[in-house]
């Protein structure tokens, strides 16, 4: 066939593109992978019963904010690695900045500490758990990160493969910090920071394999 | 210059208009040709099946064009992302065969007159199935409207348009060797 024929074959019948239909599936991955996420929480951890009085803690809407725009962060980097050709630094940005917000209020925390207790400001009560199930709690949306990112057309794959990952582990430390009673900064910064990070490392690892197109 | 009326082409094709899309891909094609005969100058029998894999790939992902966007940018990182593939490709082959393949190879090159493609599509179309094969014979090769293409093989208009849809996106699959 030659190209002339291929560009006519292309070009005959064609029709509007919903040029929504990506975002649209995107969404309905976001939503359905962060309530089967809940699910997975709310039976087998169980929403803490303090969850009520930390309500007025400061340090609690400092956790659920640094999950929150991680979140975001790894939401809005899907997309863009999703779409051939979108700059990549506000991407970067919106990453990098709670990171280094909450490890700055980490580093504070334990300098204002007395010696004695920045072990327990550090691995608080819950910290061998902590990444792991954070992890497990994220692998519905990974797996729904991955499917909504093949019906875009991600050109770096293993950087698509990482966002989707990490968008994932991001909501599920969200989704996880509703049952985890811990609120100390340097806690967050460590085995949160390290729960996100695992289906990050295996979503670069993937995206090479099952994002190709 | 060039890329703001490829643009507009490309906006009015997303929209509905078949003759801006139709020569949004001619101009395109002869854009994508410039800039592949300058990266493959070692391989130029590749060219025009590089050209033509891009315009599939093109077509099959053209709604994650963001209108917003500039289209350079979008077009190159396609562009940039399938030479890669068709490299690595190149080099696994290059790695199976023997090395007498590769003096071959070498006669083969000097032959400059690579307008047409070496890989035939509709060879590639014919294998398809029928449910998707039919459809892009009716609706896009004969130009048939989806409700006579439906009227004529017995499927349902949605099953046309969805045979077309997959039936592009697998043919873009065979020419990755995938199927």
């Amino acid at each position: 066939m030659r190209t002339e024929e291929l560009v006519s074959l292309l070009a005959t019948g064609n029709d509007a593109t919903d040029l929504r239909r990506p975002q649209q599936r995107f969404l309905v991955a976001t939503l359905a992978g962060t309530a089967v996420a809940m699910l997975v929480m709310s039976q087998w951890l169980g929403v803490r019963s303090t969850l009520v009085r930390d309500v007025t803690a400061p340090l609690f809407w400092v956790k659920e904010a640094f999950c929150l725009a991680l979140s975001l962060a790894g939401l809005l980097a899907v997309i863009c690695l999703g779409r051939p050709g979108s700059p990549l630094g506000p991407v970067w940005v919106r990453i990098a900045a709670p990171l280094v917000a909450l490890w700055l209020l980490a580093a504070l925390t334990l300098i204002a500490a007395d010696q004695a207790h920045r072990a327990e400001l550090i691995f608080g009560q819950t910290a061998r758990v902590c990444s792991a199930r954070i992890a497990l709690i994220s692998t519905p949306l990974f797996v729904a990160m991955l499917a909504a990112l093949r019906g875009f057309a991600p050109t770096r794959p293993a950087l698509a493969g990482a966002s989707a990952g990490f968008a994932a582990g991001s909501v599920g430390a969200l989704v996880y910090s509703l049952h985890c009673p811990e609120l100390e900064p340097p806690f967050l910064g460590i085995w949160y920071v390290l729960g996100v990070l695992i289906p990050t490392s295996i979503g670069a690892a993937l995206g090479p394999r099952v994002l190709r197109w | 210059m060039g890329e703001e009326r490829l643009r507009g082409l490309l906006v009015g094709g997303l929209a509905g208009d078949g003759a801006a899309y139709h020569s949004f891909l001619k101009e395109l094609s002869a854009h994508l040709r410039a800039f592949l005969r300058r990266r493959l100058a070692q391989i130029p029998d590749e060219v025009e099946d590089l050209v033509q894999e891009l315009l599939l790939a093109i077509h099959n992902q053209r709604h994650t064009y963001d209108p917003k966007q500039p289209l350079t940018a979008w077009v190159y990182a396609i562009a940039r992302y399938k030479l890669v593939d068709l490299l690595r490709r190149r080099s696994r082959r290059e790695l199976r065969n023997d090395p007498l393949d590769e003096e071959d190879s070498l006669f083969a090159a000097s032959d400059t007159e690579a307008v047409d493609a070496r890989r035939d599509l509709a060879k590639l179309l014919a294998d398809l199935p029928d449910r998707q094969r039919l459809p892009i014979i009716h609706v896009k090769i004969e130009g048939l409207s989806v409700a006579e293409a439906a009227h004529l093989t017995g499927m349902s208009p949605s099953a046309i348009k969805i045979g077309v849809h997959r039936g592009l996106k697998a043919l873009a699959a065979k020419i990755r060797g995938e199927a």
